[in-house]
């Protein structure tokens, strides 16, 4: 069997607080996965709960304390900057927030063609491929000449995917790409993602706290809590029927626009917490952490 | 040749305007950009313009008055003075220009890896600029004269390495500032150096400010400069205005104009240095801010009659009504734009409404409105609002809020005071408003606390702000709202910034309220599935228009709108998982 496209090997990482007291904080703890070509895996968590840091460690943007990150076989964990320029460029990224991602002070144009001309791509050639770019994530030829700020978040995030896809990347790093938008244009543009997958066969590792676009979006799942990943499994399975009990609580949480089924997942949630509460200690996620009285 | 088209809102004043272009326009600053030129081209073309060697002296001429063949006059030894201002000029701008030019080769490379780097090489930097700044200029120069000697130049790139900290810590700053943004990230993502990252991206960034500031210190350098000669320090016998001032000032009985000319070079080229900066950062600070209000986007505010005719008779029964409200924001000089057009909505007693709309709808400028608490430039233009039959204006809403009409906002944490503890933040309202003494009033807190399902009320009640989740604050904030006794609660986004497991848990908080004490609720929202969680009756909006109004079932099962069904075709919750999605399109592709 050949080799996964990504495969990730008991990660951690630390972050170092600064100042006297010199603690770190683990931010992902021995997390394992892999990704294959022109697949999504979803990775989905609430606020802290590592999901972003495991996407930017593979960027090479977060400190990997222990384990190992392998590309297309080859190890780029430790990879120094100057090393991932020339064997890395097949990992892209689109960010969450569309309005700090893009430079305000550069043509929609100049920022396309930023990546290729750091790669060596000749004027012309960059100019042609900026527009097939364009057209690619359903732009007009003559946003090149604009600036961010002229386009609205959804445009944004689209030439955030163009940018992503100049350097025709392997794996794009999705974080929370379609969180600040709104529920149209975030349909819109989640399909637009898949539309590009079908036809590049790109892979993405995207990274969401909602369950629905995850859904929406991945072959496979991983839900994550706390730093660790507690259950990675089929996409629909872990969406829509999930084993581990803080996965379930998770879909159980998230509100559905349906009133009459949203009473009957209300009370299953209510079900749910009563019984884990009644096997396992303190559940509710906003609860005080004291230690729990077992029956 | 393109796909999609797409209206694209375009700012038609927007091109990539120069600062100093912009700047120019001023007509204080191209005033003094004019001066500055002309006398920057004098001192560059002093040789050939100047009527008189600046060193030939003339006897005959000493303390001359102004006269055809000595424009301005002549010196204590018969010197023309003009032609020594000319030339004067050499030295004294040629100074200035040496010890900014000093300043800025130390400051500015030392300022951005300082800034980009971080680490060892930023905490000596800023060592040794404090150490800088700590000494006083003047007094080191002149401590380092027997060293330095008599020449300008010599002291003048002492002083550079004097000035250097204050365009090290500026762009210092910047850069740091800059570093954080994700664009930057993105960069080195794509693969960039940085080296280029930092030309592309950093000095754009730090370009302007530098800028501004080698205007300032240029005037304080050229300043320094005169100062020097003007106290003997430097070569006497070159001409400079510092020079001259010092022969005015022994000759001021005898020749006062010797001290005229060269104060008002020297004040007229430092004024209109600082004014330059000055009207460079104006310039800086108007094209940011102007920038993101979109100065294209302009909504002439016509009053649209159509949706008068339209409007709802008044009820009789309702707790909260809102007829026809029209809002309209004015930003400086412009027309006002009208956000809100003539919406209209209700809240029965005991009822939970729920607002739903995109960003940008207006649904959170009715609920700003019905509190009166619009931002600055914001006000209510048309309508009516009236609370229990009443209506509602800026005094009579100011005695509702906090008893009967409670708020709670989008982001908890903000609305917290990190100064003070959870407890006093609770006691405060309760003692002022609801009039009772400090014991009383802190029992009631943490019954509060303990009713918004707050484990530990007392633990909660001692704590600041920091120490507490973003879910456990908007408990706070709940029980806030409760303190009053309110008819109504107005909640915009009230679980936006939450998670989902913490988001269910309030939605949960609040139900078990409202059914135990059976106030009203105005929920703002943009999530359809917070408004099926708690909302009996829901409005849909849309461009500062109400467009659909029905209880949350009808609404959910048979939206008459358009844009509703819209709206309710873009959830994905119950779309097919990515594997259906597949598989759909394997089947097409082979149908």
């Amino acid at each position: 069997m050949s080799e996964a496209l990504l495969s990730v090997e008991g990660l951690s990482v630390d972050f170092r607080s600064g100042g006297l007291g010199r603690r770190s904080f683990r931010a992902v703890d021995d997390a394992s996965f892999h990704i294959d070509r022109g697949e999504t895996l979803g990775l989905v968590g609430e606020s802290g709960s590592g999901k972003s840091t495991i996407g930017r460690a593979i960027l090479g943007l977060a400190p990997v304390s222990e384990g190992s990150i392998r590309f297309r076989g080859q190890d780029i964990t430790h990879l120094s900057r100057a090393q991932r320029r020339k064997s890395a460029g097949g990992i892209q990224v689109v960010f969450q927030d569309p309005y700090s991602s893009l430079n305000p002070s550069m043509t929609i144009g100049e920022i396309l063609a930023e990546p290729l001309v750091a790669r060596g791509d000749r004027r012309t050639g960059a100019m042609e491929k900026i527009s097939t770019l364009l057209r690619q994530v359903g732009l007009p030829a003559d946003a090149r000449s604009r600036y961010p700020r002229q386009f609205s978040g959804g445009q944004r995030q689209r030439i955030a995917i163009a940018r992503a896809l100049a350097l025709e990347p392997e794996l794009i790093v999705c974080d929370e790409p379609v969180s600040a938008l709104d529920l149209t244009t975030q349909a819109i543009v989640l399909d637009l993602f898949i539309d590009i997958q079908r036809r590049t066969g790109v892979s993405y590792l995207f990274v969401s706290h909602d369950l629905a676009v995850i859904r929406h979006i991945s072959h496979r799942v991983a839900v994550m809590r706390r730093g660790e990943l507690v259950e990675v499994g089929d996409g629909d399975q872990v969406t829509s029927r999930p084993e581990h009990p803080y996965a379930q609580r998770l879909l159980l949480a998230s509100p559905v626009s349906d009133p009459a089924e949203q009473e009957q997942r209300r009370a299953e949630r209510h079900r749910l917490l009563a019984e884990q509460r009644s096997v396992d200690s303190p559940v509710s996620a906003s609860a005080v952490q004291s230690p729990g009285v077992r029956p | 040749m393109t796909t999609t088209p797409l209206a694209l809102e375009v700012d038609s004043t927007d091109q990539r305007r120069s600062l100093l272009k912009e700047t120019l326009r001023s007509p204080i600053a191209l005033g003094s950009a004019v001066v500055l030129v002309l006398i920057a081209l004098a001192a560059l073309l002093a040789p050939w313009i100047a009527p008189y060697d600046p060193s030939a002296s003339d006897l005959s001429d000493v303390f001359a008055p102004a006269s055809a063949e000595h424009l301005l006059g002549a010196d204590s030894a018969g010197r023309d003075i003009l032609s020594r201002l000319l030339h004067g000029a050499r030295i004294s701008l040629g100074g200035a220009l040496v010890a900014v030019a000093v300043a800025l080769l130390l400051g500015v490379p030392s300022g951005l890896v300082a800034g980009y780097y971080g680490g060892a090489f930023d905490v000596a930097v800023s060592w040794l600029s404090n150490l800088l700044i700590a000494l006083p200029g003047i007094v080191v120069l002149l401590a380092l004269q027997p060293m330095t000697g008599s020449s300008v130049w010599t002291s003048m790139v002492v002083f550079g390495i004097l000035l250097a900290p204050s365009f090290s810590i500026l762009v210092r700053s910047t850069v740091s500032n800059v570093r954080n943004e994700l664009y930057i990230d993105a960069a080195k993502v794509s693969g960039l150096s940085d080296l280029r990252i930092i030309r592309r991206h950093v000095l754009g960034v730090v370009r302007a400010p530098i800028i501004i500031q080698t205007a300032m210190i240029l005037a304080i350098a050229l300043f320094i400069q005169a100062g020097l000669d003007f106290l003997g320090f430097g070569d006497l016998a070159a001409p400079s205005w510092g020079g001259m001032l010092n022969d005015g000032f022994a000759n001021i009985f005898r020749g006062p104009h010797l001290l005229v000319w060269p104060g008002i070079v020297l004040g007229i080229t430092c004024a209109a240095l600082a004014l330059l900066a000055n009207s460079l950062r104006d310039v800086m600070e108007g094209a940011t801010s102007s920038g993101t209000a979109g100065r294209g986007r302009r909504a002439l505010v016509h009053p649209t009659e159509d949706a008068e005719d339209a409007l709802p008779a008044p009820s009789t029964t309702a707790l909260l009504e809102v007829r026809g409200l029209r809002v309209a924001y004015s930003t400086h000089g412009q027309e006002p734009k009208e956000v809100v057009h003539g919406a209209s909505l209700r809240v029965e007693p005991g009822e939970i409404v729920g607002v739903v709309g995109e960003s940008g709808s207006g649904k959170t400028q009715i609920a700003l409105s019905v509190m009166g608490l619009l931002p600055d430039g914001g006000r209510v233009t048309g309508g009516e609002l009236t609370f229990e039959g009443n209506p509602l204006d800026p005094r009579s809403t100011e005695k509702l809020l906090g008893r009967s009409i409670a708020y709670i906002p989008q982001e908890p944490l903000t609305n917290l005071d990190p100064a003070f503890t959870i407890g006093r933040q609770l006691v405060e309202p309760l003692r002022v408003v609801g009039g009772l003494n400090a014991a009383a009033a802190r029992k009631r807190a943490l019954e509060l606390l303990a009713r918004v399902g707050i484990p530990e009320p007392s633990r909660v009640f001692d704590a600041y702000p920091h120490q507490i989740s973003g879910g456990m604050a908007q408990r706070v904030l709940i029980a806030g709202a409760l303190s009053g006794d309110p008819e109504l609660i107005i909640a915009d986004e009230p679980t936006t910034a939450l998670d989902v497991t913490v988001q269910a848990d309030i939605l949960d908080v609040l139900r078990d309220l409202q059914r135990e004490q059976g106030m009203a609720i105005l929920l703002v929202t943009h999530n359809f599935g917070v408004i099926a969680d708690l909302c009996e009756r829901v409005y849909v909006m849309r461009d500062g228009r109400v467009v659909e109004s029905a209880p949350t079932r009808t609404l959910h099962d048979a939206p008459r709108e358009e844009y509703t069904r819209m709206l309710l075709s873009h959830i994905l919750e119950h779309g097919p998982s990515r594997t259906a999605l597949d598989a759909e399109v394997a089947e097409e592709v082979r149908a």
